[in-house]
This record gives structure tokens, C-alpha cells and sequence, in this order.
């Protein structure tokens, strides 16, 4: 399926990634001719298939629900580009 | 005796052994070797202090009657590791500065078997791409060059992990550890002319590892010989609680599985990998692989691996849904790159565009795409019943044959700057090695010949899962007949 540009826009904006004008008419080309090869999958007939979930089939381990690792606050925030008062620091949401 | 960079894993292990020379030593001729290397900027940073100081410590240990699997053996380490307190960038501008605070499962395994890190692998953004050209720190080089007079361009290591590759085949490192999703380990092993193995999903865990695709990314040794790789596999592997996807099963000794005996093995041919456009030469190799198989005692077989066609879109629906995924972390707020914004919104989306390279882009749109309201059944669930189909080949290809035999790739090593302008181009590369890893199998790649121009080819083999012995017990053998010598024209170590 061809992308248009709308489309191409919106899933920037739902991937979180800032795209210019000429940057969106790039990839509405590039994305489009990607659509478009995947879609021989169109040809397999899959009916009755089920989706393949997991790969080594075997059953999700479970585990005692307890704290394992005790970092510090330093340790946890020691990466942050911006931290104040124990916390990482975002720019204002509220007025 | 010969320089200490000329040496297998299994012969410096030895020679440690015996006392011939210490893991100082060792690591001392190696951090040299490095520094040879820079032109192949294959090396995202290099730990020449924490080198010594771990050689010094194996010699510690060794001197106690201590000594590991690895002790004292010098490797590097795909920078899509965690390596506490080691700059760890996945090939990415969007980690600048980011030290981990914590060790990966299988280096922490490698450090307590003894091994030694030299230093941090180049490799493609985010593990994705098959030449190492995507990487924010610039193109790695292979050491190897087309020979002839003709076209002599620098050449891409493959990918992705490129850097691993190109410094094991340049004598800088004893082996490399490496990720491969869709065939980032064995396809810039076969363009560097190394051994490069992929275990079954789940024998290696994957905590610790910066992830790309989770239901596909393994972690597996690169070295310069099958023996080696045995004896690195069985440091790297085993059950980790902290990956609940790593399986319960015990390692078995892998370099005792190298017998040499591979008679009445069945050896499954599939037809369809003979594809349109593959190059004569890759055929006849493949054509030699079966016969020296055969003169071994192994019979080759033809198998059908039908829906092999499918592999590769399928896994161009697979892994950037879950890249897409995986790779919403980077926002600028916990760790790694920051652009300003005026509002949350806008920082995570300029952080984003500056951050993350035209290939991760491309691969987080599309996955977002499959994923989005509309077209996941379209898109995301078909392709997860196709992977179905393709894990089902597998499975019946095993009813009747032991192993697989294939090429690794469609081509020898290409130019670097080549098909950067055309996404499908470059992920034909993989074609032969991404069936295996949506099946979970595991495959080796193993030089095994050259091209007419000179550059190595190699061929694959893929086993059932969790039988990595009889993968490395076969690999041995054609290793041995194929008797593969030849050497890159720019060799690190002296």
C-alpha cells in the first residue's frame, strides 16, 4: 500500500520523532516501496495458521514477587541529562 | 614462537597454561594490536587500563590454581553490551554519554571465566543494518581487500556487528562477542573470513543487552577458529533468571561434542535457497561443502524449506514492530541524548530526530505502522502466522535430516557507501540467515572459501535447537576440509 503524506505525518507523531516537510516527502517514498515488498506475505495463505508467540516454547517462568536489587537514588539517576531533588526533570507540563 | 596475536583461543589458553607467557603479556601484545587497528575504526572505545588490570588479575588467579574457561584471554565486546561503569553506545548518537551502571549476564559470565576486554565494538545503530555503516561513530572497515588490480575501495565488515568481525580477522583480538537478530553475527563473519556463531534463542540470555528485536536478538562468539567458538559459547551460555526467555537447560562441554566423526549425519541441502542472481561462485562453494561433507562420512540430502521466501519480509514486519517498541526508552529523560523542548512532547521528539539515524528511523516508522490501530492484523499478525509457517519447515526439514547446509550470504563483502540509498538491497544480505533466526535455530558460519576477487565466502549451518554440539561438531569438520588459510591484507597484531 502507498503511504501519503498524512499518513506518513501521523505515525511520526505516534513514533515521536520530529520530521520537516522535505524529511515526511522522503519517506512517504521510502516507506511505501518498504510497504509495498512486505506485502507479498499477502500470498501465503495463512488460514488456520496461529501466530508464532513465543520461540523456544516453553511456558513463562514465574517468580517470588520480591525486591531483588536495592540501587540508590545516585545510581538510578547518575545517567540522567537532568535531575533535581532525587527525581529526573522534564520540562514544565503545567503552568 | 610466533606472535602472541597469531594465536587461537585454544592455543593461548594453553600457553597460559603451561606458564610460556602471561595474561599480561597477552593483553599487553593485544592493546598494541588495537591501537594498529584504528584505521578500521572498528573499536567504539578502547580499555587499555581495565585490560591490564583484568589481565593482572587472571595472572592473580592463575597463580592460585584459579583459572576459568577464558582465563586470560583477550576479546572485545559488541558495544551493544552493558559493561558497568564502560561507556555502552549501541552505535548510537542517542546514548552519548550513557555508563551503565551494570554488567550484561553473558560479559559478567566472560569476566568470571577469566577473559580480558580490550575494548567496545563498532557496530550498526541499534544493531540495525548489514555493513556497519550506520553507525553514528562512522563506517568500521574490513581488514580484507579485493585483490586483482581492479577495484580496490575499502570494504564494509559486514553487520552488524561489523567491528567485532574486522578486529578478530586483523589479529586485535582473540575473539569478539557479537548480537545477531537476522545474521549480524554470521553474515560479517563470512565477509571477514571468521567463525561466527549464533545460538538457539534462549542459550545465551539477553539481560543487559541494549535490545533491538526481542524475540530474535542472541548473543553469540566470533572467533578465528570452530574450536574457539566452542570454548567461548560455553562461557557465554546458561539460564539466567534475569531473562525470563533464557532457557533451563544445562551447557554441555562444546569442545568435547568436537569429535571429528560426522558419519551417517544427514545433511539437508534446501532448494530453495538456490536463489535468482546468486553468484556461481557462491554455488560452487556450496556444491564443495556438500562433497566434503560427504567424503566425511555425512550424506547430503535435498530438503524443502517452502515458505523460504518469506522469511525476509517477514522479519521486515517482525523485528522493527518490536524495534519500534523496544526503542521508545530513548526520550531524553533517564539517560543518553537531550534536545531542549518547551514542552515534554517536544523534547522527546526533537531528542528523537536528532538521536536515532535514517535506518533506525525508517525501522521504528515502519513498526509503528504494523503495530497502529487498522493494520496490525493486516501486517503485524500475518507475519507473526508466516514466522509460524517458517518455524514448521524447520521442524519437518528435522524429521528426515540432522543439520542444514547453506551459504552464509548472497555475496562477498561490497564497498563501503554502496546501497545505502536502497533499504531492500541491503536487506537482501540477509536471505539466508534470517530464516533461522525467526525459527529460534541456532547457525554458524564458517569460512570455508574465496572469491574469484580474493575476499572470503562462508558457509552456513544450521542445527536443531539447542543442539549447538552437532552444529560445532560438523562446522569442525568442514572447517578442516575446507582448510581455509588465506589471510586480510591488513593484520593488526605483529
Amino acid at each position: 500500500m502507498a503511504l501519503d503524506k498524512a499518513t506518513v505525518a501521523h505515525i511520526a507523531i505516534l513514533a515521536r520523532i520530529k520530521a520537516t516537510d522535505q524529511e515526511l516527502d522522503h519517506l512517504v517514498g521510502e516507506l511505501s516501496k518498504i510497504l509495498a515488498w512486505v506485502e507479498q506475505l499477502g500470498e501465503v495463505d495463512t488460514e488456520n495458521v496461529a501466530p508464532m508467540t513465543g520461540v523456544a516454547g516453553m511456558k513463562l517462568p514465574r517468580r517470588q514477587d520480591v525486591v531483588t536489587e536495592r540501587e540508590s537514588v545516585d545510581t538510578v539517576l547518575a545517567n540522567a541529562p537532568a535531575s533535581a531533588r532525587g527525581f529526573f526533570s522534564v520540562p514544565k507540563v503545567l503552568e | 614462537m610466533g606472535a602472541l596475536t597469531e594465536l587461537t583461543i585454544a592455543e593461548a589458553r594453553d600457553g597460559l597454561a603451561k606458564g610460556t607467557f602471561s595474561a599480561r603479556e597477552l593483553a599487553e601484545a593485544h592493546i598494541r594490536a588495537v591501537e594498529a587497528a584504528r584505521p578500521l575504526n572498528a573499536l567504539i572505545t578502547e580499555t587499555p587500563e581495565r585490560a591490564r588490570e583484568m589481565a593482572e588479575a587472571s595472572d592473580a588467579r592463575r597463580k592460585r590454581g584459579d583459572a576459568g574457561l577464558m582465563e586470560g584471554i583477550p576479546i572485545a565486546v559488541k558495544d551493544l553490551f552493558c559493561t558497568a561503569g564502560v561507556l555502552a553506545t549501541a552505535g548510537s548518537h542517542i546514548l552519548d554519554g550513557f555508563k551503565p551502571a551494570y554488567e550484561s549476564t553473558v560479559t559478567a559470565q566472560l569476566w568470571q571465566a577469566g577473559a580480558v576486554m580490550l575494548g567496545k565494538a563498532n557496530m550498526d545503530e541499534f544493531a540495525m543494518g548489514s555493513s556497519n555503516m550506520t553507525s553514528y561513530y562512522g563506517a568500521a572497515e574490513n581488514p580484507w581487500r579485493r585483490q586483482g588490480g581492479g577495484d580496490n575501495r575499502p570494504l564494509v565488515p559486514g553487520g552488524s556487528s561489523g567491528g567485532s568481525a574486522a578486529l578478530v580477522a586483523a589479529r586485535a583480538a582473540l575473539g569478539a562477542i557479537g548480537t545477531d537478530t537476522g545474521g549480524s553475527i554470521r553474515q560479517p563473519a563470512s565477509f571477514c573470513g571468521v567463525v561466527g556463531l549464533k545460538p538457539t534463542y534462549g542459550r545465551c540470555s539477553r539481560w543487559g543487552i541494549v535490545a533491538f528485536a526481542s524475540s530474535l536478538d542472541q548473543a553469540g562468539p566470533m572467533t578465528r577458529t570452530v574450536r574457539d567458538a566452542a570454548i567461548m559459547l560455553r562461557a557465554m551460555a546458561g539460564h539466567d533468571p534475569g531473562d525470563s526467555t533464557s532457557a533451563p537447560v544445562d551447557v554441555p562441554d562444546y569442545e568435547a561434542a568436537l569429535t571429528g566423526d560426522v558419519r551417517g549425519l544427514k545433511i539437508g541441502i534446501p532448494k530453495e535457497y538456490r536463489v535468482d542472481g546468486m553468484p556461481a561462485e557462491i554455488e560452487e562453494l556450496w556444491r564443495r561443502g556438500m562433497d566434503w561433507l560427504e567424503a566425511a562420512g555425512a550424506e547430503a540430502v535435498e530438503v524443502s524449506l517452502p515458505h523460504t521466501r518469506y522469511a525476509l519480509p517477514t522479519y521486515y514486519i517482525i523485528a522493527p514492530a518490536e524495534a519500534s517498541s523496544n526503542l521508545a526508552r530513548y526520550d531524553g529523560v533517564r539517560y543518553g541524548l537531550r534536545v531542549e523542548g518547551k514542552t515534554p512532547e517536544e523534547m522527546y521528539e526533537t531528542t528523537r530526530a536528532e538521536g536515532f539515524g535514517a535506518e533506525v528511523k525508517r525501522r521504528v516508522l515502519i513498526g509503528t505502522y504494523v503495530l497502529s490501530a487498522g493494520y496490525y492484523d493486516a501486517y503485524y499478525l500475518k507475519a507473526q502466522k508466516v514466522r509460524s509457517l517458517i518455524a514448521q519447515d524447520f521442524k519437518d526439514a528435522f524429521e528426515s535430516v540432522d543439520l542444514v547446509l547453506t551459504p552464509t550470504a548472497p555475496s562477498a563483502a561490497f564497498p563501503v557507501g554502496e546501497k545505502m540509498d536502497d533499504p531492500i538491497a541491503m536487506y537482501l544480505n540477509d536471505v539466508f540467515t534470517v530464516p533461522a533466526s525467526l525459527a529460534g535455530l541456532p547457525g554458524i558460519s564458517v569460512p570455508a572459501g574465496l572469491s574469484a576477487d580474493g575476499l572470503p565466502l562462508g558457509l552456513q549451518i544450521i542445527g536443531r535447537a539447542f543442539d549447538e554440539e552437532t552444529v560445532l561438531r560438523v562446522a569442525d569438520v568442514l572447517e578442516k576440509a575446507a582448510g581455509f588459510d588465506a589471510r586480510p591484507q591488513f593484520i593488526a597484531g605483529v
